[in-house]
């Protein structure tokens, strides 16, 4: 009973290689076209775009690995960072500070817990919930902060661009993110999520709470969220009720794209940085390549479906089974 | 399980509340209780529901089944129409079949990534999503010559016995749509591969010939949406479709057609696509500010589903 949890593990925790392999050719592509890209400066600018989607992806794996889905994500990450810009001002003390990311880190569980409410206890279907839920949590949003603004103290802002111990700040905030992971896939609350993922009915055969788990990878994927919205305002130091939208999607991409199994199971958080590590050095390659403007959309795109249809490719080319 | 197996069908329900919706309009805004207003109302569901009938195919079809490129396509075809007819109504029937087999190669794409290579469903048709919205772009670079046929326009908005044209043709596709998966052999393999993969190709059914069968038909239906919003709309632009993507995969689910698969009907959507679209007019003309219509949406959205978009029990 013992050896094969464990052997299954070590199985799963290798589904980033791959993904690792295409980042290595990816950012080797780039460094051709973009000599100066190993620079501090270059490379410090890149991970402070990277960071808040990775951040973001994270929680979008987690959810993802316990079966279930979350579309809400972009309107949680738009609705902490409107509320982090009404509750911190630029004149704001540490405390004040803290007291922001407090209340944002429990809106987003919060936004979690009716998501997982909905999802594990409703038996509502995953996907079109947390689009409904979106319009929930957007709707908020835009009744906190109506029009766009806010600003954040200046040293905080700063201090995201800077490279403390000649180290950028994002680069920090990356490590953490992994040690975080690190941390959190050794608890019996990761085992139960790849449990829940991989066989829902053999999870609740061997005493595992199904909706328990379902419900908590929410609340944990709100709680990402919230410092995903944090690292996003750190970035554009201000607040926009619609500035999460557009990280939805590519969160879901991110993390397929990191190899974990979208019904669930099977992958982690390592495979899903990679993803958006991916998906970024595409858009800087694209734009180093000097592909014209109305073509990089189209070139973007192609990539992307080139790397979701790889595992299949290779897999027909091995000889079908 | 089977003691609270729903007795009301869920196309009744979605009916008679969307019927619910539009008195609890008149009470609340007195003067929305009139007949251009419902015909108003049931005019614009008639884009999305005809949007949605793909996506209703392909997510009987089951397997996590789920078209997120029918937006871009919506777009794609409302744009070639412009385009290929360049405003002419003689060249409308060819600018039409253009759009139709480009939307049905778009799916046939989506549906052999999807069987070919094993691709989720979700991430193909998102990836394809942006694809196509590429192509546009690169095709267009920002500059779409065309015009809209007259013909198309009258064709949708002209009125016969005092009815929109849209709701004839979307009334003509709901019979084709309840012959194809009531009455053809396609449509009882359909239902069969969305129940269960493995008995369906035990029973002899070819499961990955129906799977793309059915992303080439979404992609098709698509287009013919884009189509049918070009003549509504009068003029084409880069997010024409944007705004049908959620609410195509709502409205089936609303109405009754169960995302595991295998179970749903066409009548489910429409009655789906009626009680979305009233319930955003009732918001709108409420005028309570945009911030509180997401609100409600979404409250008014959770509690349909809560009522009907219950999943299985698949544990």
């Amino acid at each position: 009973m013992r050896a094969a949890p464990a052997g299954a593990a070590r199985f799963r925790n290798l589904t980033f290689l791959v993904p690792l392999l295409v980042l290595a050719l990816a950012v080797l592509l780039n460094y051709l076209l973009q000599p100066n890209l190993f620079q501090p400066r270059v490379l410090n600018g890149n991970l402070r775009v990277m960071l808040p989607l990775m951040v973001l992806t994270a929680g979008q794996a987690v959810v993802i690995l316990a079966g279930g889905i979350d579309l809400s994500v972009g309107a949680v990450v738009s609705l902490v960072n409107v509320l982090l810009v009404t509750l911190v001002t630029p004149d704001s003390g540490p405390a004040e500070v803290l007291l922001g990311l407090a209340v944002g880190v429990a809106v987003g569980a919060l936004t979690g817990a009716v998501n997982g409410v909905c999802v594990a206890y409703l038996r509502l279907q995953p996907i079109v919930t947390t689009y409904a839920t979106s319009f929930l949590f957007s709707g908020v949003a835009l009744a906190v902060l109506p029009r766009p603004g806010g600003a954040l103290p200046r040293g905080l802002t700063t201090f995201y661009r800077s490279a403390p111990l000649g180290v950028p700040a994002a680069a920090y905030g990356v490590a953490l993110l992994l040690l975080v992971w690190w941390l959190l896939r050794r608890t019996r609350f990761m085992q139960h999520v790849y449990a829940v993922g991989g066989a829902a009915a053999a999870a609740r055969a061997s005493g595992v709470s199904v909706s328990w788990i379902r419900f908590s990878s929410y609340v944990v994927m709100g709680v990402f969220a919230a410092f995903a919205a944090a690292m996003l305002t750190l970035s554009t130091g201000s607040g926009n009720a619609r500035l999460g939208d557009a990280m939805t999607l590519p969160s879901i991409v991110a993390v397929v794209l990191g190899g974990t199994r979208l019904a669930g199971g099977a992958g982690g958080v390592t495979g899903a940085v990679i993803g958006v590590a991916i998906l970024t050095v595409i858009r800087n390659l694209i734009t180093f390549a000097n592909v014209p403007t109305w073509y990089q959309t189209l070139v973007d795109a192609v990539i992307i479906l080139a790397a979701l249809a790889g595992p299949g490719l290779v897999r027909r080319l091995r000889g079908s089974r | 399980m089977r003691a609270r197996m729903p007795r009301v069908p869920p196309p009744v329900v979605a009916l008679l509340l969307s019927v619910l919706l539009f008195f609890v309009a008149g009470v609340l805004q007195p003067g929305f209780l009139n007949v251009d207003q419902a015909i108003n109302i049931v005019r614009l569901a008639a884009f999305l529901g005809i949007i949605a009938a793909g996506q209703t195919l392909v997510i009987i079809s089951g397997g996590e089944g789920i078209d997120l490129s029918v937006a871009n396509v919506v777009t794609l075809g409302a744009i070639l129409t412009f385009m290929v007819s360049g405003g002419a109504s003689e060249r409308l029937l060819p600018a039409v079949a253009v759009a139709l087999a480009v939307g049905a190669v778009i799916g046939l794409v989506n549906g052999l990534g999807i069987v070919a290579l094993s691709i989720p469903p979700l991430v193909m048709t998102l990836g394809m999503a942006g694809v196509v919205k590429g192509t546009i772009l690169a095709v267009t670079q920002g500059d779409i010559p065309g015009g809209v046929p007259p013909l198309l326009a009258k064709l949708v908005t002209g009125r016969l016995l005092g009815l929109p044209g849209v709701l004839y043709l979307w009334l003509l596709l709901a019979l084709l749509m309840w012959g194809l998966l009531e009455r053809t052999g396609y449509g009882k393999r359909l239902f069969a591969v969305g129940v269960n993969r493995s008995t369906a190709r035990l029973s002899g059914v070819n499961v990955p010939l129906t799977v793309v069968i059915t992303y080439t038909l979404s992609g098709l239906l698509a287009a013919l949406g884009g189509v049918l919003l070009l003549g509504f709309t009068q003029r084409v632009f880069l997010s024409l479709g944007d705004s049908y993507l959620f609410p195509s995969i709502a409205a089936v689910v609303v109405g009754g057609t169960v995302l595991a698969g295998g179970r749903g009907s066409y009548v489910g959507t429409m009655a789906g696509a009626l009680v979305l679209t009233m319930a955003e007019s009732l918001l709108r003309a409420m005028r309570i500010g945009e911030a509180y219509q997401m609100i409600v949406f979404g409250l008014i959205l959770v509690a349909l589903l809560a009522v009907y978009g219950r999943q299985r029990d698949s544990a």
